[in-house]
């Protein structure tokens, strides 16, 4: 702590015998205020009920217990110039974590949010699972022991204006950082940081603002690095000037995970233009490897990559495509379940989801500079104390040698759940005795990078007069890597025996996995095929979620069908839950669900429940030819998703503005991977290059009427946002896509099996396509 | 090493380097501007789009050997000085609308942007839906409604 600081800490409530809103803080020994955190611990329709685990407790749950142990070890700082600030311990990427948590610690302490400073911590070894960004968990897990530590701080700074002031600090009032005495007299709450600092920790009782008093939470509040993006001054891995670490990119095999056996042109390739290094960098569990050059420019090491003649070792998907893929995921499936009515009729349907790129914008980037005994890693992680650990053991070099410093992201989608590039520069610094600044390619990012994985899912729903009786689900899928210590959470907490990732992957489905509606017997499975780290995989946003929700809910407009119902009076007459129908009701009204459309376009709904919320969406989608084959340059078109309704209940709304923000981009999500996002595999390798080869939705694939409605608050916490809408939007745009063009879609994206792929693949040696130079011809 | 001038946000710079690196790299690496992004180097992304004498291109391919001495450079940096203002309408207009998520790709977005409106207006016509549908930068967050409503904000303002 810095000289001439405040600080606050954290206590909530153990058990649920303690009242809500009293919570126990600490006053931390500091030389200004240090204040810190402890933290403890309707279905009457003739529907069959359904009730699974996951009602009760789910992956939410779980990563906020993880994470409670040691809650208490955050702390807030009151600085001397009147600003708060706060060392976040997770990833921001994006999603508007560090918006919405400066909007707490300004509501709880009466400051404005422009004076409070949220960075993200260093990787901090004694948070244990308390420094994990997955699962959409951030604010639900650290709401409460954030809103505590700066109660407390708020506590000791009224009580140091008293004495000075000679008032008693319950005559006092807060706001925007200067606290007022009842005759007039002021004092700030910078000029207080030292008087409230105390010299040994103390236990203090924090009363915590109910919410009937906030003024900061619920209200729309733009991002606190707004100006700093528009302006380019926000700093990602890519720009942080570190003495050194030149430029370094790889040289990638040509099929996934193969490994260099050697460079056949190693002198000519050295003495190119700006390269000072070039050496082989194997393969391992945890780096992806290839053949590490080192220059001035990245352009330069472009160059050199491509100038490489390397012997290149088989990878571990040799000879594997798409169909191959599928045939093994075929013998891998489960059975359903023996019928439990003779009488009833069966609806089922069998669905693919084909490989789905994780790539954020930023590409895998880190710096890093390794010295003999120790080492210095800046990237964007959401393992950061996992990152740490492997680093150690990978560089054989002492933990505390090890400093690992989180940077903003450039998105991540699961990307950074894993340490790739961090773990990557490691390996090469070490290896050359240098620092390094090392980025991926593009093409490197989809033809190496961690994807979604292939899955099916076969669902079957048995009917009976005017009654579901049961529905079953059985999910096939390439196996998720969960080796990033996210999994070691599940284990931690006894879900699962450490170690097996089949084991971490059937836990975290079946804390997520759900269907909400009284369906009467229901079973969702998930199994999965080959060892975790066969294809590069991740936890994709939304995970398991989107492939499990855009079946349940094609089929339910099927049975709707069948049994002679609306899609959506049949949804709502069979959700179990009220706030689940309330989001429902509201996109199917905003949304003006039912309008006559002309033929070729359609509606579709879709709901989901995951991270402690609700959320529908209503899409309208146009698949007429004229649409369809529209003409943009050099654009993939296609159906095009007219219009979309989001309607999300997430308990306590923090910052509605970002709510709509992270809806907004989860519909986009959902979007391409109905119609147009995914990966073809080809003896051994992705055919995917570039942007323009993987159709991710871009602006010609945008819905010109985008409505998202935040729901009044329904809870006294808030849960999670960042990946909510993907699973909803994506089936409720495979429906429309479904009623629309009066098929069933059964591959998606829909159009990945096209006759013609609409782009010629980049050849994978050399592994990177050289950067064009017709730029200013281009230029408008 | 050739040397290769122009002026950068305002002031001449020069630099040693070979003549066929892209200046997206001689922007990053050499001279320390961090504003135009590197999102793909084969000029699909856009996330690297700066200005050359007010129109907008892909730094990650122009080699800085095709750059003319008296060639004017903007990046996102210089753009609101270029007109005189803390801000440009344009990143105005991406604040009024918090268009931003991560914020990787909106400096080369806003620098797209700003030439489209003034290549539409020059047609003396408004910017259409048409318009925005030919806008090719990616953007992995979709900020996209959004980015078109700042766009037809910004356009009005200009």
């Amino acid at each position: 702590m810095g000289e001439g600081t405040v600080v606050g800490t954290v206590e909530t409530p153990v058990g649920t015998g303690v009242s809500r809103r009293r919570f126990i803080g600490y006053l931390i020994a500091a030389p200004t205020l240090v204040a810190g955190a402890q933290l403890a611990a309707d279905s009457a329709k003739a529907a069959i009920p359904t009730v699974q685990p996951v009602d009760l407790y789910d992956l939410s749950d779980l990563l906020t217990d993880a994470a409670r142990p040691t809650a208490n070890l955050i702390t807030i700082a009151v600085n001397p110039d009147g600003t708060v600030s706060f060392a976040l311990p997770r990833a921001e990427v994006g999603q508007g974590i560090t918006t919405a948590v400066a909007m707490t610690i300004a509501e709880e302490m009466d400051v404005p949010v422009d004076r409070v400073r949220v960075t993200l911590a260093d990787a901090r070894p004694e948070l244990v699972w308390n420094q994990i960004t997955g699962g959409s968990n951030t604010m639900h897990a650290i709401f409460t022991p954030v809103r505590t530590a700066a109660a407390v701080a708020r506590g000791a700074l009224l009580e140091a204006a008293a004495n000075q002031l000679g008032v008693s600090a319950a005559e006092l009032t807060i706001r925007d950082g200067v606290i007022t005495a009842p005759g007039g007299a002021t004092v700030t709450i910078g000029s207080l940081s030292k008087l409230a600092a105390v010299s040994e920790n103390v236990t203090v009782r924090a009363q915590l603002k109910p919410r009937s008093q906030f003024r900061v939470v619920g209200k729309p509040q733009r991002r606190v690095d707004a100006l700093d993006i528009v302006t380019g001054r926000k700093r990602f891995a890519m720009d942080l000037d570190v003495a050194g670490a030149k430029p370094t990119m790889v040289c990638r095999p040509p099929t996934i995970n193969g490994t260099a056996r050697s460079i056949r042109n190693l002198a000519q390739v050295k003495a190119m233009p700006g390269i000072t290094d070039v050496a082989i960098i194997p393969h391992t569990r945890y780096v992806a490897g290839g053949v590490a050059v080192r220059g001035d420019t990245f352009g330069q090491c472009i160059d050199a990559i491509r100038a490489l003649n390397v012997d290149w070792g088989p990878g571990t998907v040799e000879g594997k495509s798409d169909a191959t893929v599928l045939a093994d995921l075929k013998n891998a499936e489960l059975p359903m379940a023996p019928p439990v009515n003779l009488l009833a009729k069966t609806i089922e349907q069998k669905f693919t989801f084909q490989f789905r790129a994780g790539d954020p914008l930023e590409t895998n980037t880190a710096i890093a500079d390794v010295k003999p005994g120790r080492a210095e890693i800046w990237s964007s992680l959401k393992t950061p104390i996992w990152a740490q650990e492997q680093i150690a053991l990978n560089l054989g070099i002492p933990i505390t040698g090890v400093k690992v410093h989180v940077t903003e992201g450039g998105g991540s989608f699961g990307r950074h759940l894993f340490a790739d590039a961090a773990f990557e520069a490691a390996a090469i610094s070490q290896k050359l005795g240098k620092p390094v600044k090392l980025l991926w390619h593009r093409t490197a990012s989809f033809r190496q990078g961690r994807v979604h994985p292939m899955t099916t899912s076969r669902v079957r729903a048995t009917y009976l007069g005017g009654n579901v009786l049961t529905f079953e689900q059985r999910n096939t899928a390439v196996a998720t890597d969960w080796g990033h210590g996210f999994g070691e959470v599940i284990s931690a907490l006894g879900a699962t025996p450490p170690g097996a990732n089949l084991g971490y992957s059937q836990a975290i489905f079946n804390l997520t996995a759900n269907v909400p509606y009284d369906f009467g017997v229901v079973t969702q499975l998930l199994n999965e095929i080959y060892e975790a780290n066969t294809f590069n995989t991740s936890a994709v946003r939304n995970v398991y979620s989107p492939d499990v929700t855009t079946p349940r809910e094609l089929l339910i407009d099927q049975l709707a069908k069948a049994m002679g119902q609306d899609a959506y009076r049949f949804r709502r007459s069979f959700l179990r839950d009220a706030r689940m129908r309330a989001v429902l009701d509201k996109v199917a009204q905003v949304g003006n669900w039912g309008r006559a459309m002309p033929a070729g376009t359609a509606q579709g709904l879709g709901v989901h429940r995951e991270y402690k919320g609700y959320c529908a969406c209503l899409v309208e989608i146009d698949c007429r030819p004229a649409t369809v084959n529209r003409s943009i340059p050099n654009a993939h078109t296609g159906p095009r998703v007219t219009k979309a309704v989001c309607a999300v209940d997430v308990g306590l709304p923090v910052n509605p503005l970002g709510l709509e923000a992270q809806m907004m981009g989860g519909i986009m999500d959902g979007i391409g991977q109905v119609l147009s996002y995914s990966l073809h595999l080809k003896d051994g390798h992705f055919l995917e290059g570039s942007w323009d080869a993987a159709f991710y939705t871009r602006q010609w694939n945008t819905p010109g009427d985008l409505q998202v409605i935040v729901m009044p608050p329904t809870a006294d916490e808030p849960g999670g946002a960042g990946e909510f809408s993907v699973a909803p939007s994506m089936a409720a745009t495979a429906c429309a896509y479904a009623r629309a063009t009066g098929t069933m879609p059964t591959t998606f994206p829909v159009n990945h099996n096209r006759a013609n792929l609409g782009f010629t693949p980049a050849p994978t040696v050399p592994p990177v396509p050289a950067s064009p130079t017709d730029g200013l011809q281009k230029a408008y | 090493m050739p040397q290769h001038t122009f002026i950068l946000n305002g002031n001449r710079v020069t630099v040693d380097c070979a003549g066929d690196v892209r200046l997206l790299w001689v922007l990053n690496d050499l001279l320390g501007v961090h504003g135009p992004k590197y999102g793909c180097g084969v000029g699909v992304c856009q996330a690297c789009t700066c200005h050359i004498n007010g129109k907008a291109f892909n730094t990650c391919a122009v080699p800085v050997s095709q750059i003319k001495a008296t060639d004017r450079i903007t990046t996102i940096e210089g753009l609101a000085a270029s007109v005189g203002k803390p801000l440009h309408p344009v990143q105005q207009a991406w604040l009024d609308n918090d268009v931003a998520q991560c914020g990787y790709c909106q400096p080369g977005q806003i620098m797209a942007a700003t030439a489209k409106i003034k290549q539409i207006k020059a047609q003396g016509r408004s910017v259409t839906d048409a318009d925005l549908d030919q806008i090719r930068n990616v953007c992995r967050c979709g900020t996209y409604p959004r980015i078109r409503k700042a766009i037809k904000e910004a356009s009005a303002k200009m």
